[in-house]
């Protein structure tokens, strides 16, 4: 180990000491009277303002895997891995009325989860059962490949074996434990502080070290992507690959606001008002991820070679170059922080999914709140332990086949989820077999894509080649989207035959009105319990 | 956006005391759909500061149309006793 790697060591553990204190007395930010529910430990207290919300969010959503993964995607193969940035473009303006929608009715009705919702909307708990596993199932190999993020910056420092992810994880787990999402919202701060620092510093000193500066970064990427056999990398989009990075963007802006965690994000916020103006102020994360991205260019012309296969090591290798090495410290420690606030939301999240739609559904169906909280306190644990096991006893490429799958089930769940937050027309039974023909369909469909520059036959990509479905075309196009094609069509031909049959349909237990209430209007609780508490 | 929501057993349920409809609402279309148009901006030339056109048209343009077209829908469609 070099001497700038013990700098770099030692500036990324002075910051991670500094986020991990925060993480425990994160618990008496905002003290709350007890800690013994789910709306305080899961949610925050469902309190948060504009300004929290923002960083909780923005921490949320764009991941330390993103900050790796993308520059690595855009390292890789050029203009496709950009999509990144329409995809958060998109998302926004795409979620705005919805996602009000959701948080009025959950707020009337005290719901903490997606599943909870579908559960009280259709009258189903097998349709929420199955939205709460869709969502356990895709956020696990997320939360595992948060993890990997904070392996690649381990490995530019020098640091082998798994110890010190074991010890970072554990850290994380306990004050997620004791604080809830109260200590990734205050750690979120110092995560994107450090991350905005890092990414201007970046994109103004770096070019300047290079020959030609912009400019050059670009003429160097395409002189290597015009080196390589690959047909479908460039710093430009071609004929095969354009409907893909549309599609592709868009799937991944209906998919994003679906995951539980993303959704735990919401339902922490005060009113209506903090979440449209944070769809207004989010973007400004979607700038500095398209920045991030070019990073991917920035190490093609500077030469980078990334440590042994693994792409994901370009960014910190590019760092551990160009910068001085107590600035390098400083974003690597950026991008390990950046792992813990989403590793600690997703956590809370699939927790909360466990705990409402599992346990207290089918397990205990008298839990009181103080046994809901204490049951995701442990739960959130295992989920934990379950990620760093993912890592070391799997391989990490598992992991990252794992997350491409998630993008595509958790899209199966958009009809029952966002849709019938705008309509109620869906029968309950038609949701069900929508969901199972788009997950079938959607994974055989990944099965079959080969990646021949990985060695890979099955689950090499999420692109499919439209001369598969007949069509006389070189163009792909993202799985997810056909998927969920497939499942609007047996939704919407399964809910006319069902109730041309009249097959009986769940009970709907929310109002027209539920959808719009804001900050003071009456809970469904408070009308139940008037007198008490 | 229209959204419909089930009736009630008891007859047609009352008209919702507030509602999210707005013509407003139709602004949001455009920053979904112009950023997925890739033949708009799939292009080297015109540079600028050294991005091509791909590049800094989705950084610079699509961004800001997004979050102004957030935005304006955010400010006309605020409630009134907000």
């Amino acid at each position: 180990m070099s001497s700038d790697h013990v700098t770099e060591l030692v500036i990324f553990g002075l910051l991670f000491a500094l986020v991990s204190g925060m993480g425990f007395v994160a618990a008496r930010w905002r003290r709350p009277t007890t800690m013994d529910s789910l709306d305080e430990w899961g949610l925050g207290g469902r309190n948060f303002g504009s300004w929290v919300s923002w960083f909780l969010i923005g921490g949320d959503l764009y991941t330390a895997y993103t900050f790796v993964a993308v520059p690595a995607l855009v390292f890789g193969a050029g203009a496709m891995g950009f999509y990144a940035v329409p995809y958060t473009i998109v998302v926004y303006p795409l979620v705005f009325l919805v996602l009000i929608r959701l948080w009025s009715v959950s707020h009337v009705h005290g719901f903490v989860t997606p599943a909870d919702f579908v559960r009280a909307r259709f009258g189903s708990p097998t349709l929420a059962l199955v939205v709460a596993i869709t969502g356990i199932v895709a956020t696990m190999p997320y939360i595992a490949l948060q993890l990997v993020g904070i392996e690649a910056v381990l490995k530019a420092m020098g640091v082998e074996g798994h110890l010190p992810i074991i010890i970072a994880f554990a850290i994380l787990a306990a004050y997620t434990y004791q604080s809830g999402l109260r200590a990734p919202a205050l750690i979120a701060f110092v995560k994107d502080v450090l991350i905005y620092l890092v990414i201007i510093v970046a994109v103004i000193y770096i070019p300047s070290k290079i020959a030609g500066g912009w400019g050059g970064i670009f003429d160097a990427a395409q002189a290597k992507f015009d080196k390589t056999p690959a047909p479908g990398d460039g710093i430009f989009l071609n004929d095969a690959n354009q409907l893909n990075y549309a599609m592709l963007a868009l799937g991944s802006a209906l998919a994003l606001f679906l995951y539980p965690h993303s959704i735990t994000g919401v339902l922490a916020s005060k009113n209506r008002n903090v979440i449209k103006r944070n769809m207004a102020a989010l973007p400004a994360y979607s700038f500095v991820l398209g920045l991030i991205a070019l990073l991917g260019f920035m190490a093609i012309a500077a030469g980078v070679k990334p440590i042994g296969t693994d792409t994901n090591t370009v960014v910190p290798v590019l760092f551990d170059q160009m910068f001085p090495s107590w600035f390098a410290g400083v974003a690597f420690a950026a991008v390990g922080i950046g792992a813990l606030v989403p590793a600690a939301i997703m956590s809370i999240a699939a927790a909360n999914l466990f705990t409402r739609n599992i346990y207290k559904e089918y397990i205990r169906k008298d839990a009181t709140e103080k046994q809901e909280a204490t049951v995701s306190k442990l739960v959130s644990l295992i989920v934990k332990v379950g990620a760093v096991a993912c890592i070391l006893l799997l391989d990490p490429q598992f992991s990252i086949d794992l997350q491409l799958i998630g993008g595509v089930i958790i899209l199966q769940t958009l009809p029952a989820v966002a849709l019938g937050l705008m309509t109620r027309w869906f029968h309950r039974g038609a949701l069900i077999a929508g969901w199972a023909a788009g997950l079938a369909w959607g994974l055989w469909m990944l099965y079959e894509i080969p990646n021949p520059a990985k060695g890979k036959e099955h689950f090499g990509g999420s692109a499919y080649n439209l001369s598969e479905l007949g069509f006389d075309t070189k163009m792909t196009i993202y799985v997810g989207v056909l998927a969920l094609a497939l499942n609007l069509l047996v939704a919407i031909i399964g809910t006319v035959i069902l109730k041309a049959a009249k097959v009986k349909d769940g009970e709907d237990a929310t109002r027209t009105d539920d959808y719009t209430a804001d900050e003071g209007d009456p809970k469904v609780k408070d009308l139940e319990l008037t007198g008490s508490t | 956006m229209a959204s419909q929501d089930s009736q009630d057993s008891q007859g047609p349920p009352p008209a919702p005391r507030r509602s999210d409809r707005s013509h407003w609402n139709w602004l949001l279309v455009v920053p979904v759909v112009i950023p997925l148009l890739t033949f708009l901006f799939n292009k080297e030339e015109p540079r600028l500061g050294g991005f091509p056109a791909f590049y800094w048209i989705q950084l610079l343009v699509f961004i800001p149309l997004g979050v102004i077209s957030t935005l304006v829908v955010y400010r006309m469609t605020k409630r009134k006793e907000d």
